[in-house]
């Protein structure tokens, strides 16, 4: 919620999230890198650029389309790019650092509800099996996709996307099925529809009152970020 | 190595109406180390799992199961084999009420598997899936060994006893927070087994439980398996398994019983299994 520009503000955040990737022991190299598999997402913001009618700072000419742009666009596109860097890396961060059936149980505690936790659940349970599933038919098709010496392999576009069309909905149907196989292995346990869970980690007094310092600390970067830290 | 090393005596002892003395001491044994809250009488034992007349279509009209009579007595082990298709699968998701018959019965330990008896049935029978990442859907093994008996409301230190024991029971022990995914698939497998020990049924229902093992977890799963007190019925094509665990074995084809026997008998007769496009172990 940091505002355009807010340059010097995402420095601070940048600083903070180091001394504590340094602290969790994990290199910043690390979560800096890992951070870019967000990027394809900055596509969607890159038209801002081009957009804002303010201050036009040159254009490009495309034939029929003229691009112009302009250094309000600019501007909002590097923040949110800095922006979205940061809050990758913070979430890697998170992960990384808590093991996920604690965050888990601490969704659960802080009251969502037990479908979503559920789901959230099952979704990091099965997303190891989907990707194997996932590998298994690549290989297979990897497997057969031999090209004669001279050859040009591969087909045309459409029969391959074809091909990748029939693998998608292979996945689909063997995940569909795999969720009626579960269905009944949990009804199989006594499985009435109703989630229960045992009282796992729950959140300690200690906890909740780190957790109001860094709202308090939050609001308050916040603020300052608004009022009085530099913009450019 | 033919019919006739089959020992005589070894066949009689399980055959169904000679099998109350072997049965009983099973069964007292038994009520005595899990406090079973059904009554045990030789009658009830004798039939601990009654199947009559079942018949099973999927709803495009596939008759998969085309009646079904079975009796097995409490503390029997028995195998279920058969081509692929027979409906053994079928069959064994009848067992605690996954599937519902068209016509006919089943009794498990005396209760109707139907209506309100379900939730009972369920904790009679404890159906272990073929495959673990099936059976294993929750985020740590002890949120999956403890889903049984929660889901039967049992107070929370009793459920934690029962999750430990489960465990050691299988080998396992001091794995209750690992994730399933990081495990091998003998482990899973295993752990598979103590999510149905954890609720203390008297029956357990297997299938293919040794498909996809290493020659090593192969050994382990069948060590454990003999191990096992409770009534076992095995759904399986592992032959080598079948002769070394189960005594009794039942061959199905095309949806019927087609023969019901010990299991040196069946396994020594090559026309039977043949017939039914097994092969001997």
């Amino acid at each position: 919620m940091l505002p355009i520009g807010a340059y010097v503000a995402l420095l601070i955040t940048w600083v903070g999230l180091t001394v504590a990737s340094l602290t969790a022991r994990l290199g910043p190299l690390r979560l800096s890198r890992g951070a870019f598999i967000a990027a394809p997402f900055l596509l969607a913001a890159l038209p801002l650029v081009f957009v804002r009618p303010e201050q036009p700072m040159g254009s490009v000419d495309l034939g029929p389309l003229t691009l112009t742009v302009s250094g309000e666009g600019l501007r909002i596109f590097t923040t949110i790019a800095l922006k979205s860097w940061l809050s990758v890396q913070v979430a890697l961060l998170l992960t990384f650092t808590t093991p996920f059936h604690d965050l888990v149980d601490a969704l659960r505690e802080l009251r969502l509800p037990r479908i979503l936790v559920a789901i959230i659940g099952f979704m990091y349970r099965y997303l190891a099996v989907l990707g194997e599933e996932a590998q298994r038919l690549m290989r297979a098709r990897a497997a057969r996709s031999a090209v004669l010496e001279g050859g040009a392999g591969g087909g045309s576009l459409a029969w391959r996307a074809r091909v990748t069309g029939n693998m998608v909905g292979s996945l689909f149907l063997r995940s569909y099925e795999r969720s009626e196989r579960i269905y009944a292995a949990m009804q199989a346990r006594g499985f009435d529809g109703t989630f229960r869970h045992m009282e796992g980690r729950t959140i300690r007094a200690g906890e909740w009152q780190a957790f109001a310092v860094v709202v308090v600390l939050l609001i308050a970067f916040e603020l300052a970020a608004h009022l009085w830290l530099p913009r450019l | 190595m033919t019919q006739d090393t089959a020992p005589h005596d070894h066949a009689h002892a399980h055959e169904h109406a000679d099998g109350h003395a072997h049965a009983h001491e099973h069964a007292d044994g038994h009520a005595h180390e899990h406090g079973q809250p059904i009554q045990t009488d030789p009658g009830l034992d004798a039939s601990w799992v009654l199947i009559e007349h079942l018949h099973y279509a999927y709803p495009d009209g596939y008759e998969a199961l085309r009646g079904i009579d079975l009796r097995i007595a409490r503390g029997e082990k028995v195998a279920l084999v058969g081509p692929n298709g027979a409906g053994k699968s079928t069959l064994l998701l009848h067992l605690n009420g996954i599937n519902r018959p068209r016509h006919g019965s089943l009794l498990i330990g005396g209760l109707a598997v139907e209506g309100s008896n379900i939730k009972r049935v369920r904790a009679e029978v404890g159906l272990v899936f073929q495959d673990p990442d099936d059976q294993l859907f929750s985020p740590t093994v002890f949120d999956d060994v403890a889903f049984g008996p929660l889901h039967m409301g049992i107070a929370a230190d009793e459920i934690h006893r029962r999750v430990e024991r489960a465990l050691e029971a299988v080998g396992m022990g001091g794995f209750e927070r690992r994730l399933p995914s990081h495990l091998s698939i003998g482990q899973r497998k295993r752990i598979a087994l103590a999510t149905v020990l954890s609720m203390d049924p008297s029956v357990l229902v297997f299938d293919e439980p040794s498909a996809g093992l290493d020659p090593r977890g192969r050994r382990q799963l069948i060590e454990l398996l003999r191990s096992l007190s409770q009534t076992v019925i095995i759904a399986t094509h592992d032959m080598r398994l079948v002769a070394e665990v189960l005594p009794r074995t039942v061959v199905m084809d095309g949806g019927l019983i087609v023969a019901d026997g010990p299991t040196d008998d069946i396994l020594g007769s090559e026309a039977l299994l043949e017939r039914h496009g097994l092969e001997r172990a």
